[in-house]
């Protein structure tokens, strides 16, 4: 039980080194980061708001359980109180509890507005989710469509070593230092940094959850429905996330990489990809390419 | 002794067991042998599942994948779950319903005996079913428990296997509940009133109305897989103008109260034994049994919680959110009612109430963790991380876990007659309390840094967590031996006899029969006497 | 065992019990069976819930064009209205949109055209299922005419270039600037089957 009560405090210590934003999981890290956009930024502020009111209402239960257990015990000659009831406590634990729930409710809700609101964005992309590989598509960039359309799937050297008894060392597979495992693909979604990207999302077969925790949020990829999310990053950097939804035997080999780039650099890759959509969609033989011809 | 006649012509007038083991228990009508019966497949599937936990928790033990397939470690995490919600957990609490709703209310047996032998020995069929689909070609299910399609209908024909297996499960304790209910509505001793029962014997009044009005739903939703698998219906799939997202919202229907099915009874049994402990009576009896029917009422408008990001409209998030915050109040008010039944008590420390207390932190910490996934824009960050896991486990093991085991030390010495042997009982209790954080709470900050659930393997990153996450499991279950022990210790080799009254501060009707419980017990209605009931004051 | 509350009626309580109980037992499975169906009527349920409490148009049928016929263009706002075209990878055909992106103005009828082409050396069925995106603004997308509405029959190696007519409800929630519209279309394995029966009678006619 007093590991119960330490564990908080663990959390707290974490937290205090955690402070530099990651886009990489961190070893030890015991904490959600405030990842590389703004919104994501406030889904960290809540969470903690609503860390701290748990710890808080903990210490004082808790505590006075605590005392309880300290006090009132029959080994220090504690005779039982025949009382079992008392509005004014009731009333109280009733009342300060719904005054606290309001409270979180508040800006809760002011971010799930902030979240939903996807109108004005400036690119849009869609997401497809396939077992057990992520296609990606350029719909739109300021009015135009860049027609780029690839798949994105664990790249090799992951796969190699996933397999059961490989032998090789998951530590092995770094990018700057850091491990990258089961973390990579061969070809990242590239996104430009400071431009406000729509994202629709559905998939092929099974449902499949497109997540990067840096962005702040996760969506359902629903065969036949189509549902959409937005981000801006401002920040240019490798953002990396998973597959979050259950989707069958390769579930967790499944990974989502975000590449953003300046902006200008982002457009010189667009040019640079232009003809590659019809060498692209081979990689997933019974898909044809749904490039834009407008 | 007129009444021994109702149970079976074998018996006489006399506390004799009917002859033959076989006999006593395969056709036995007595809701006390049910109970048993009830109690030791629930230990025995609370252990097969367990060895499922520990092969899945091997395999995570580090990154990379050293003994399990991925399709194995899938149907691992699908089966474990199913056989620990239906086959551990469910059963506890009809077990112990079986053995001491009666007792509590002075009921000679359960109102429908017969229909109770029937909704046990169900079970083993079920689970045999289920279980044997792990050998099938092909292979078991492994889409989850949740059985979310398009997934769960990939699997090869095993599906129909699994689904009549919920099915089996579903009637059994759909029985189970309309037996407790008929029991409770109709069979207490003169003088019982509705509102002097015992706690556990009313949260489990309301679990099982809870379990008639879902457990079928469940059965509907599963149904309509199969007939989108096997006869060409489209009920859940796209391409025929079905919606995936129904099946969740139908699922969750049914899901949301079951998480309340597995977890009123052990509130119930928390607010037995805290009192008795404490020797005061509990706090706020009323509030507790409007808390429950509030908790239960709530269940069945919150189900979408669990399907936030499957991109339901913004008004459907913001009323799912609200909804599910309101839970946290009448949650709160037992909370603060265990608490404050503790506060100026003259409390001892026995098995049972270390149990009863780490249930009341440990849940609540459970309940803190749910009180944050409730928060939309935060959930879609937590959603399918093992955040998630550290959360249910919480609510599921050092909750309902925590205070079925509390419940086997506190009514174990009136089952067998015998005393455990109660240092072996702290040593198994400060093992499982210590070990079940250790496995646990990790947990919560692999989710925080981004491990989904449900997956094999991991980034290195994430290798420490679970490395220590793993050592806790091995040695939680390991610890789980030691429970066996005792409990066999105690009902076969203790030469400790169980007085009547066990405990000194027990009270209710269950400690007036003698230690250990005659076969039939009170054949004729006891006497009520309303200061020993278990919660004193009955005005309040 | 005789019965499963015993036989002797000369005991008050156990006749009680026996009458009782029985009662009980019938209400529950009653509501057992009620519960049953329940998780059946969920169907129609959620298709109402979604269309007239969350406004999520579910169905794929035309608008009623009188209703159409009733909306004022309005000028002042532009909708952009993006076209996502996506095949099921069962369905060896290739579908897209002649158009991305259109702006338009809510109330005024809009025609785009998408193409599908049959790439597989025999004649299949196909069904799309139409998606809006944000769900929220799916009750305000009227489209008058579309192929999602009717199966759609191409032969081997036939292209078709199909329709769709739509309007935007003027009523479009202010915040909404952008719409998608999806189609993703699966095969139909039972119309696709039918087709090879029919054409296999026939060429049986043709024999005699
Ligand atoms: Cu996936």
């Amino acid at each position: 039980m007093r590991r119960a009560l330490a564990a908080p405090a663990l959390i707290i210590l974490g937290m205090l080194a955690s402070t530099a934003a990651s886009a990489n999981p961190q070893p030890w890290q015991l904490n959600m980061t405030r990842g590389a956009t703004e919104t994501s930024a406030q889904v960290h502020d809540i969470h903690m708001i609503m860390f701290w009111i748990c710890v808080v209402i903990g210490v004082v239960v808790f505590g006075v359980m605590f005392v309880a257990m300290f006090r009132f015990r029959k080994s220090r000659g504690a005779v039982a109180a025949t009382w079992s009831h008392s509005t004014k406590l009731e009333a109280a634990w009733t009342i300060i509890p719904i005054l606290i729930l309001i409270g979180s409710a508040w800006p809760a809700t002011a971010l799930l507005l902030r979240m939903a609101d996807t109108s004005d964005s400036e690119m849009t992309i869609k997401v497809t989710g396939y077992q057990w590989k992520w296609r990606y598509e350029y719909v739109d960039y300021f009015g135009k469509q860049p027609g780029i359309n690839f798949v994105s799937s664990l790249e090799t050297q992951s796969n190699r070593t996933r397999q059961l008894d490989s032998g090789l060392d998951p530590a092995a597979i770094k990018v700057d230092g850091v491990s990258t495992y089961l973390l990579d693909v061969d070809k990242p979604l590239v996104l430009p940094a400071g431009v406000k990207v729509r994202f629709v999302v559905t998939a092929d077969d099974v449902i499949h959850a497109w997540w990067v925790p840096s962005l702040g949020w996760k969506q359902d990829a629903i065969p036949g429905i189509i549902n959409s999310a937005w981000t801006q990053v401002d920040q240019p950097g490798v953002y990396r996330g998973q597959c979050a939804e259950l989707c069958g035997r390769d579930h967790g080999f499944m990974p989502i990489v975000v590449k953003v780039l300046p902006k200008a650099e982002f457009e010189q890759w667009m040019t640079d990809q232009a003809p590659a959509p019809a060498v692209e969609a081979t990689a997933i033989t019974l898909a044809p390419t749904t490039a834009p011809q407008g | 002794m007129a009444h021994a006649a109702v149970h079976d012509t074998h018996h006489d007038a006399h506390d004799h067991k009917p002859e033959g083991f076989l006999h006593r228990w395969l056709f036995t009508t007595n809701h006390k042998d049910i109970g048993t019966l009830y109690l030791v497949f629930a230990l025995t599937m609370f252990f097969v599942g367990g060895s499922m936990a520990m092969i899945i928790r091997a395999e995570l033990f580090q990154p990379g994948l050293q003994l399990v397939q991925p399709e194995f470690f899938n149907e691992m995490t699908t089966i474990h779950a199913l056989v620990m919600i239906f086959g551990a957990v469910m059963p506890a609490f009809v077990g112990l319903g079986n053995w001491m709703i009666p007792l509590q209310i002075g009921a000679p047996d359960m109102a429908l005996p017969r229909m109770n032998n029937w909704s046990f020995w169900i079970l083993p069929f079920a689970f045999t079913l289920l279980l044997s689909t792990l050998f099938m070609p092909g292979a078991g299910p492994q889409g989850g428990w949740t059985l979310y399609p398009p997934l769960s209908l990939q699997g090869g024909n095993s599906v129909a296997f699994v689904i009549f297996a919920i099915h089996m499960m579903g009637i059994s304790s759909i029985m189970g509940a309309i037996n407790i209910i008929a029991t409770i509505l109709n069979m207490r001793a003169p003088g019982m009133d509705l509102l002097k029962m015992p706690i556990f014997t009313w949260t489990w009044l309301i679990t099982a109305f809870l379990l008639i009005a879902v457990m079928p739903v469940l059965a509907g939703a599963v149904t309509m897989l199969l007939t989108d698998k096997f006869f060409g219906t489209s009920f859940f799939n796209a391409a025929g103008g079905g919606d995936p997202v129904m099946f969740q919202h139908i699922f969750w229907f049914f899901g949301h109260p079951e998480v309340y099915i597995m977890i009123l009874p052990a509130f119930g049994i928390v607010s037995e034994i805290i009192p008795t402990f404490a020797r005061k009576p509990l706090f706020g009896y009323q509030a507790m049994i409007y808390a429950v029917a509030s908790i239960a009422f709530l269940s069945f408008i919150v189900w979408a919680h669990h399907m936030f990001t499957v991109g339901m409209p913004l008004g459907g998030e913001l009323y799912f959110m609200y909804a599910t915050m309101l839970i946290a109040i009448p949650t709160g008010v037992k909370v603060f009612n265990w608490v404050t039944t503790m506060w100026e008590g003259s409390m001892t420390f026995e098995t049972p109430m270390l149990f009863a207390i780490a249930f009341v932190i440990l849940f609540t910490i459970g309940g803190f963790s749910g009180l944050m996934l409730a928060i939309v824009p935060a959930d879609f960050q937590y959603h399918d991380t093992y955040f998630v896991v550290a959360h249910f486990h919480y609510v599921l093991v050092t909750g309902a876990i925590f205070a079925i085991m509390a419940s086997v030390y506190y009514w174990l010495p009136k089952w067998c007659g015998n005393m455990y042997s109660e240092r072996w009982g702290k040593i198994h209790f400060w093992m499982s309390v210590i070990s079940v954080n250790v496995l646990f709470f990790p947990q919560h900050f692999l989710g925080l840094a981004g491990m989904p659930r449900r997956i094999p393997d991991y980034n290195v990153a994430f290798a420490d967590f679970n490395m220590i996450s793993s050592i806790g499991g091995f040695w939680f279950g390991a610890s789980q031996l030691l429970f066996v022990g005792v409990i066999v210790h105690a009902v076969f080799f203790s030469k400790n006899r169980a007085t009547t009254r066990v405990w000194e501060g027990a009270r209710g009707l269950e400690w007036t029969v003698p230690s250990p419980a005659p076969h039939h017990t009170f054949s004729e209605p006891p006497v009520i006497d309303d200061s020993m009931l278990a919660h004193g004051d009955v005005t309040h | 065992m005789k019965s499963d509350s015993g036989q002797h009626e000369s005991t008050p309580r156990a006749a009680r019990v026996k009458h009782d109980a029985r009662g009980i037992a019938k209400t529950a499975l009653f509501v057992v069976g009620a519960s049953f169906l329940f998780g059946f009527a969920m169907v129609p349920i959620y298709r109402i819930a979604c269309e007239h409490v969350l406004g999520i148009k579910l169905s794929g049928e035309a608008a009623d064009a009188a209703t159409v016929a009733m909306m004022k263009v309005d000028e002042s706002r532009t909708i952009a209205v993006e076209f996502v075209a996506s095949v099921n990878s069962k369905l060896p055909w290739a579908f897209s949109a002649e158009k991305a992106r259109i702006e338009v103005h809510p109330g005024a009828l809009t025609e785009v055209w998408f193409d599908a082409t049959n790439e597989s050396g025999a004649a299949i069925v196909g069904n799309a299922v139409p998606s809006v995106a944000p769900s929220e603004a799916s009750p305000y997308f009227n489209k008058t005419e579309c192929f999602c509405f009717t199966e759609q029959t191409l032969e081997a190696g036939e292209s078709r270039r199909m329709p769709v007519r739509f309007v935007v409800d003027p009523q479009l929630p202010a915040g909404v600037k952008t719409l998608t519209l999806s189609y993703t279309f699966y095969a139909n394995e039972l119309a696709t089957g039918r087709l090879g029966l029919v054409s296999g009678s026939a060429n049986g006619v043709a024999k005699n």
